[in-house]
């Protein structure tokens, strides 16, 4: 079995659902790396989008700013932030990838601020940036993060991008577009998915080294657990070659 | 329309459409020349109070230089729009410049990391801060743009971004659908950062559009900083590229680099190393108020900050960086 690091992993996990002739909105980083292993493993024709306006570039080289000219070089599009929120809104993006602080059982996702009050927080982070808005209009919202339980917890303190919000129905009745919402969370330990009667978080698979224990010890709410539980796919030989040498042979993402 | 449910964010600027009328009735519509130094600009067009905006994505075509020198001019009391401010609001946090934002994207500079002293102000309680997203702040800027009031959206609904933003909810007329109507921001000031302007004003640019055009329509006094004056004739044999006419804009000042130390798109890279030293500086208070010392009060102007940080080298080195996705597809 070939040698690898959790963040290889997770990369790889990720760039597997991403399928040929689908759509994704991706941030710098991990899920760029895996929207690019996608297109050199099996979906080529992947569209990738960044929020910026940049659309469908040759991703030679990772970008470090979602906007920089990496996003649309020999792209289809160089345009505005609505060139891309706008066919998000029309339900023409699959995927997207977002990050934060807190993650809870819905898969209701806080970056903006730690802290009871918003209006003093004990950390302000970032806000919600473009990802409210992917979170709203993708159809599949995608989550890489590492586990522990200080991002897995019971309640957000700031819902700034939405879930499942308090359970089944909650998003439609919200007046969020139909049928979109949280659909993986990729982690260092496990394959996360949402099980369709209640909307929380359900384990489908654990990676390899990895115990029912483990993610239960490193999680703040509980989880549900698919039957039978998978074990995640390792990645290949191929997949860590084009990662490593074609992707990012500078390491910067995907660590030594 | 009934309203079914709001945000409990401010609204900072009229969204009257009549109003904003009654102003850009005055605006002067000749073509005359408007090359001005940087610091008469910012000295002439954004005071005190005004809520303004800052062209580009944070390091990406922002309108540093015009950061700096509002930070040097000590501007206090500003509004401001974060549609993704990264490193030119880690700029103005170091001169304490604003007390109010619309925020959709602060304090982070991207995958770089946080900046504590932007973080500080959002900490101690001194900004007032209403929460967006990015596609709620670029239709608020749509809607000024078109004159209208407000547009309406389908994001943002559900979450503590709509609850603590200046969104109202409302039942669509037409499919009775739940609907966030954000309201016109027309800003005071805008100042956008291009490639290409002349004299008067027309100004292209190249790489990612954000909001800007948006922006540019939108804004009552509109401050270009380019990169290079071309000649007029120039410019308008090419009518297509023009992404902001002159009759928008107020002043043009010439500055290479305007956008240093963040990327300009076909001209030069970020400098990450010294974004990193930005970052790295401002967790031991001593040394970070030296660091702005240097590279922003003591600086004259752009130029000298620029030089101090490499000069023509420098900028000949970003440049290769940035050009070498153009010699990877020759080598390729």
């Amino acid at each position: 079995m070939a040698d690898y690091n959790e963040m290889e992993l997770m990369i790889v996990v990720a760039s597997r659902q991403l399928e040929d002739g689908s759509s994704v909105g991706v941030g710098t980083g991990a899920p760029c790396a895996a929207a690019m292993l996608a297109q050199k493993m099996h979906a080529p024709d992947l569209l990738i989008m960044f929020e910026a306006g940049g659309v469908g570039p040759e991703l030679r080289r990772m970008p470090i700013s979602v906007g920089d000219s990496r996003t649309h070089y020999r792209g289809v599009r160089a345009g505005a932030m609505s060139d891309i929120m706008e066919p998000c809104a029309r339900g023409m993006v699959d995927y997207t990838f977002l990050g934060g602080a807190q993650i809870d059982m819905y898969g209701n996702i806080n970056s903006t601020v730690i802290g009871p009050d918003p209006a003093k927080p004990k950390v302000r982070l970032p806000g919600s940036g473009g990802a409210n808005d992917y979170a709203s209009y993708c159809w599949r919202t995608m989550v890489m993060t590492v586990h522990d339980r200080r991002r897995f917890v019971e309640r957000v303190d700031f819902l700034t991008s939405p879930g499942y919000l308090d359970g089944p129905g909650a998003r439609e009745r919200a007046g969020l577009p139909a049928d979109t919402g949280p659909y993986r969370v990729i982690t260092n330990m496990a394959v996360i998915g949402y099980e369709e009667a209640t909307k929380r978080m359900q384990v489908l698979s654990l990676n390899p080294g990895y115990t029912r224990g483990d993610v239960r010890e490193n999680t703040g709410f509980e989880l549900l657990w698919a039957d039978p539980l998978g074990e995640t796919e390792p990645p290949s030989d191929d997949e860590l070659r084009i990662l490593r040498n074609e992707i990012d042979p500078d390491r910067i993402f995907i660590g030594r | 329309m009934t309203i079914l449910d709001q945000g409990g964010g401010e609204v900072f600027l009229d969204p009257d459409p009549d109003k904003a009328r009654a102003f850009f009735r005055t605006k002067s519509r000749k073509q005359t020349t408007k090359r001005m130094d940087l610091r008469d600009a910012i000295e002439t067009f954004l005071h005190d109070g005004d809520y303004f905006v800052l062209g580009g994505f944070g390091a990406v075509r922002a309108p540093i230089a015009a950061a700096h020198e509002i930070v040097r001019q000590g501007r206090r009391n500003m509004g401001l729009a974060g549609h993704t401010s990264t490193h030119d609001i880690q700029v103005l946090s170091a001169g304490g410049v604003f007390d109010r934002v619309d925020v959709a994207y602060v304090v982070g500079l991207e995958a770089r990391g946080l900046s504590k002293a932007s973080r500080n102000h959002f900490e101690n309680g001194s900004v007032r801060v209403v929460e967006d997203s990015n596609h709620g702040l670029a239709l608020r800027f749509k809607a000024a743009a078109m004159g209208v009031p407000f547009l309406p959206m389908r994001t943002t609904l559900g979450s503590d971004t709509y609850r603590y933003g200046c969104g109202k909810t409302v039942e669509c007329p037409y499919t009775g659908k739940r609907i966030v109507l954000k309201p016109a921001l027309y800003a005071d000031v805008a100042v956008i950062h291009v490639h290409e302007a002349d004299l008067f004003g027309n100004a292209r640019f190249r790489g990612i559009q954000v909001s800007d055009i948006d922006v540019a329509n939108s804004a009552k006094r509109v401050i270009i900083t380019a990169e290079r004056l071309v000649p007029h004739e120039e410019m308008v044999r090419q009518p297509e590229t023009i992404g902001i006419p002159y009759y928008l804009v107020d002043a043009v000042c010439e500055v290479p680099y305007g956008a240093y130390p963040g990327t300009m798109p076909y001209e030069y890279y970020s400098d990450e190393h010294h974004l990193r030293e930005w970052l790295s500086v401002e967790a031991d208070a001593g040394a970070y108020r030296e660091f702005i010392d240097t590279y922003v009060f003591d600086c004259a102007d752009h130029d000298e900050y620029v030089m101090k940080c490499g000069g023509p080298d420098r900028l000949a080195q970003l440049r290769r960086i940035e050009y070498s996705l153009d010699m990877e597809e020759r080598h390729g």
